[in-house]
């Protein structure tokens, strides 16, 4: 007769179509028999419907500041394979493209050093490793630096940039994403290795305004791509769009947000009005072949989002409408100065645990703008102001009382 | 020999086959060929097929190298994973596709997670690995998509995307607050701070300033020892305390669960990004399978499909509808916890009350 399973409740989660979290659990146990003890641990979580790890104990690697989660067990009399059980933050190849030569070394490591337990990837999008005794982190660490790979970030500083696929496969990435965000993690590995900001900090790059990496919602730093010039237009395209059954007057035309798409079906061709087209990419996620984002392409440069905690949630606002193509690309000098500037005002200003966004909230846009020496313009803002609580310069006062008389 | 530190990652572009470098920055268009294979033609004519699997996210090293046997088959060593934790093998030679989802298939991974439907879960650890969670995340995640599944794979399609996330506390590392359904895991009572024990273990006032909302007063102990408590009415349950310290839990296994928000969506795509709202303030915890949710969560699901205009994402489809005819054909009970009170936000100014005498009946 089969023993009796320990993990009556978590086995119910191997059942069904979907892929099953306690089957790899269970894979990895059988080649790691304290990696049993996570399964172990979260059937009394899921008999108690309550947590059973502790935080905190500064835990970390020689010469880096964050790229570790420190986490032991609150019950290592019941579970002593995972009595500490941290997790490592390894920094992704950009974009998340792999070979297998790769995988195998990490997942070599990973097994010789720790619970062979992971995420593909975490939410920020390092790959995490996930648990391990504290006198293995050393190693851990140098075997992956031997093998040419890198920690994220943790903590207060930069976190690990990511980016959609970008050109590498997305005939719509309106700049190269993917190497911009190679080149800043690299150009700030003392930033994302080392907390010493207010709090954290995020950049995320996604090609075109699809945002597949959800930049505006989860980014301090959001690069948008996007055009300026006309949206490019294949007639013989859309006409074969027409002739496959596509109802494009319903489908493309009447779902363009701001009406600027006329559709004549008897010549089955439509006509765009550029002018007031707001680049949200509807037509063209409709009809890939016939419609292609404009020439003179670049990137909306947005800032601020965060999740909730603590004040409100925040999605990223515009910042720059349009940055070239060419400012996009080595030697990046103007977004160097740009961040670093942004860098030392958030630092000089920020709260303890202030978010890049909660602090424009707090002092203001026009303040940041002063800062930075940069202009208001409308793309900041939704609508003008409703209330009449104007806080004036007072040097303005004077020269505009003055331009009067 | 001590290890190079700031080597950063890889350079990406190593890792990249060659019908990618080939075409970077050249593709011409794409299509959906079918549910969960996207054929991407470059200018140069070359093609190269993405066969897109959904994953648990939680995956062993054992998983890991499944994937490479498969890749290194059919792939010539290559493949990747998307920002949603789904697996995409990436085939250049037309001859390899079906052999490649034949064997995809046999081994039981779901194929799909493209265009109008449902993609994997982005979500947390949960009572896997994190101190501070409400629920669990991986099992609420795999109890709803084995339920969604026919979404996923293309056998039932939507009008438009439809993204769901958890987060499994309001720290939302999942980052749940712009999905069309989010499932976010939420404490109710107030921590239950061991006053005695806190002075010795935590720094007093770093923990009275880690409370947003200023719940945390100083206190002092009979024998004169500082120490803090709690004004409960002031506390939203958000745990900063007891990430601050530790002798601050704030679990509680009957308190705890879960709330479903709906309505965010991230592209600009016809509207422009938006918030997830509260639909469903609470729902109990009931592991393995959370049937509530998955019950709560397929509801909206199926209505959504049955009422909703093509392309209208799901926000897009209750602004449309309002929100009150949401509340009445999901048969959501409205309530007082739905109507924004907390006022520890600084701007952006409430927006929550109507306004307008426009309204549906
Ligand atoms: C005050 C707010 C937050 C706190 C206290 C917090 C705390 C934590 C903790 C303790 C973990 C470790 C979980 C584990 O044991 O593996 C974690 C993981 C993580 N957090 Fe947060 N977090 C916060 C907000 C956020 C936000 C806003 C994001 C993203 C925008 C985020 C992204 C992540 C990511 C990517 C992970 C890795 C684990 C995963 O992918 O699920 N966190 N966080
Ligand atoms: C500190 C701020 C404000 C002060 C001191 C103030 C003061 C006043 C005063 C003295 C009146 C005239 C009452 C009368 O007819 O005898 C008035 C009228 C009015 N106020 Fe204000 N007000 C303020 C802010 C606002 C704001 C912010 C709004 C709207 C957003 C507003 C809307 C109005 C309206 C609609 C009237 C009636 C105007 C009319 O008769 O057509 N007030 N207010
Ligand atoms: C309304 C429009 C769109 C939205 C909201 C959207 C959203 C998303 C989301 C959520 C993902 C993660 C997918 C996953 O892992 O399953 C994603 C990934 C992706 N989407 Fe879109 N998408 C949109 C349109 C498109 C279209 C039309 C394409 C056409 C090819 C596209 C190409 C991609 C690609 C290539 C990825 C993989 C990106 C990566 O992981 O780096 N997106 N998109
Ligand atoms: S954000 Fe745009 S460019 Fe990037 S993968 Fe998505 S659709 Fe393509
Ligand atoms: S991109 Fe959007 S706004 Fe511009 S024409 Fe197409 S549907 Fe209209
Ligand atoms: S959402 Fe909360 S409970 Fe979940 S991993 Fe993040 S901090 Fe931990
Ligand atoms: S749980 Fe949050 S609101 Fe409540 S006391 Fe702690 S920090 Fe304050």
């Amino acid at each position: 007769m089969a023993e009796e399973s320990k993990t009556p409740l978590l086995d119910e989660l191997e059942k069904g179509p979907w892929p099953s979290f306690v089957t790899d659990i269970k894979m990895a146990a059988k080649r790691k028999p304290e990696t049993m003890d996570l399964l172990n641990q979260l059937e009394l979580s899921y008999e108690e419907k309550i947590g059973h790890w502790k935080h905190g104990g500064i835990v970390g690697v020689m010469g880096y500041g964050g790229g570790v989660i420190g986490r032991y067990s609150d019950r290592p009399d019941l579970f002593p394979g995972v009595k500490d059980f941290h997790t490592l933050r390894v920094n992704m190849p950009t974009g998340w493209f792999y070979t297998t030569k790769a995988l195998r070394t990490i997942c070599d490591i990973w097994d010789k050093r720790g619970s062979g337990m992971t995420n593909f990837h975490g939410s920020t999008g390092d790959i995490i490793l996930l648990g391990t005794d504290t006198d293995q982190l050393q190693p851990l660490f140098d075997d992956l630096s031997e093998a040419g790979f890198d920690l994220g970030g943790s903590g207060s500083d930069l976190r690990t940039p990511s980016a959609c696929c970008g050109p590498a496969r997305c005939e719509w990435a309106c700049f190269d994403n993917l190497q911009m965000c190679y080149d800043m993690t690299m150009e700030y590995q003392m930033e994302l290795h080392r907390p010493m900001w207010p709090y954290k900090f995020k950049f995320k790059f996604s090609g075109c305004p699809n945002d597949c990496v959800a930049a505006v919602a989860r980014a301090d730093m959001s690069f948008i791509g996007t055009w300026r010039d006309d949206i490019q237009v294949n007639d013989d395209e859309i006409a074969a769009y027409a002739e496959g059954g596509l109802d494009i007057q319903a489908d493309v035309a009447d779902n363009c947000p701001t009406k600027c798409i006329s559709y004549d079906a008897s010549s089955k061709k439509i006509k765009i009005d550029n002018s007031n087209c707001v680049r949200c990419m509807h037509c063209i996620n409709v009809m890939p072949k016939a419609l292609k984002p404009g020439k003179e392409r670049g990137c909306t440069l947005m800032a601020g989002a965060k999740a909730p905690i603590l004040m409100g949630a925040r999605l990223s606002s515009v910042i720059v409408p349009f940055v070239p193509k060419e400012k996009l690309e080595p030697p990046y000098e103007w977004f160097k100065d740009f961040i670093d500037r942004l860098w030392e005002w958030w630092d000089e200003n920020g709260k303890f645990r202030e978010r890049f966004g909660e602090l424009l909230d707090r002092v203001g846009m026009r303040v940041f703008l002063k800062a930075m020496d940069m202009e208001p313009i409308p793309q900041m803002i939704e609508a003008p102001r409703t209330n009449p609580f104007v806080f004036w310069w007072p040097e303005d006062v004077e020269t505009s009382g003055k331009e009067a008389k | 020999m001590p290890a190079k530190t700031d080597i950063g990652p890889p350079y990406f572009k190593d890792f990249l086959p060659k019908v990618i470098l080939d075409n970077y920055g050249k593709w011409d268009y794409h299509e959906i060929v079918k549910p969960g294979v996207l054929m991407h033609v470059g200018e140069s004519g070359d093609k190269l097929w993405s066969v897109r699997v959904g994953g648990a996210r939680l995956i062993c090293t054992d998983r890991v190298r499944e994937y490479c046997d498969i890749a290194d088959e059919f792939c010539d060593g290559h493949f990747r994973f998307t920002s949603r934790h789904n697996v995409e093998f990436l085939v250049a030679d037309e001859a390899k596709l079906e052999p490649l989802i034949k064997v995809l298939t046999d081994k039981g991974y779901p194929i799909g997670g493209t265009g109008n439907g449902i993609t994997s879960i982005v979500h947390t650890q949960g009572w896997v690995h994190c101190h501070t969670p409400a629920t669990d995340a991986s099992g609420p995640v795999k109890a709803v998509m084995d339920e969604l599944i026919d979404y996923f794979t293309g056998v039932k399609t939507l009008p438009a995307q439809l993204r769901i996330a958890l987060a499994c506390c309001l720290n939302m590392c999942g980052a749940v607050h712009c999905s069309d359904i989010a499932i976010l895991g939420i404490h109710r009572k107030p921590p239950k701070p061991d006053v005695n024990k806190l002075p010795k273990v935590c720094e007093v006032p770093s923990t009275i300033s880690s409370c947003p909302t200023y719940a945390i007063k100083p206190k002092k102990l009979e024998d004169g020892t500082k120490s803090i408590e709690i004004n409960d009415e002031r506390c939203m349950y958000c745990g900063n305390c007891y990430t601050m310290c530790p002798a601050m839990p704030l679990a509680d296994p009957e308190a705890d669960g879960i709330a479903i928000w709906v309505g965010g969506k991230v592209s600009n795509a016809r509207s422009g990004p938006k918030f997830s709202k509260l639909a469903i303030p609470f729902l109990p915890n009931n592991p393995p399978r959370w049937p509530e949710v998955v019950d709560a969560i397929k509801n909206i699901v199926e209505l959504y499909a049955a009422d909703a205009r093509k392309y209208e994402r799901v926000g897009d489809w209750i602004e449309r509808i309002g929100w009150e005819t949401f509340f009445d054909k999901t048969g959501i009970p409205f309530t007082d916890m739905h109507i924004d009170d907390f006022d520890g936000g600084a701007p952006p100014p409430h927006i929550a009350f109507r306004t307008t005498a426009q309204f549906r009946f």
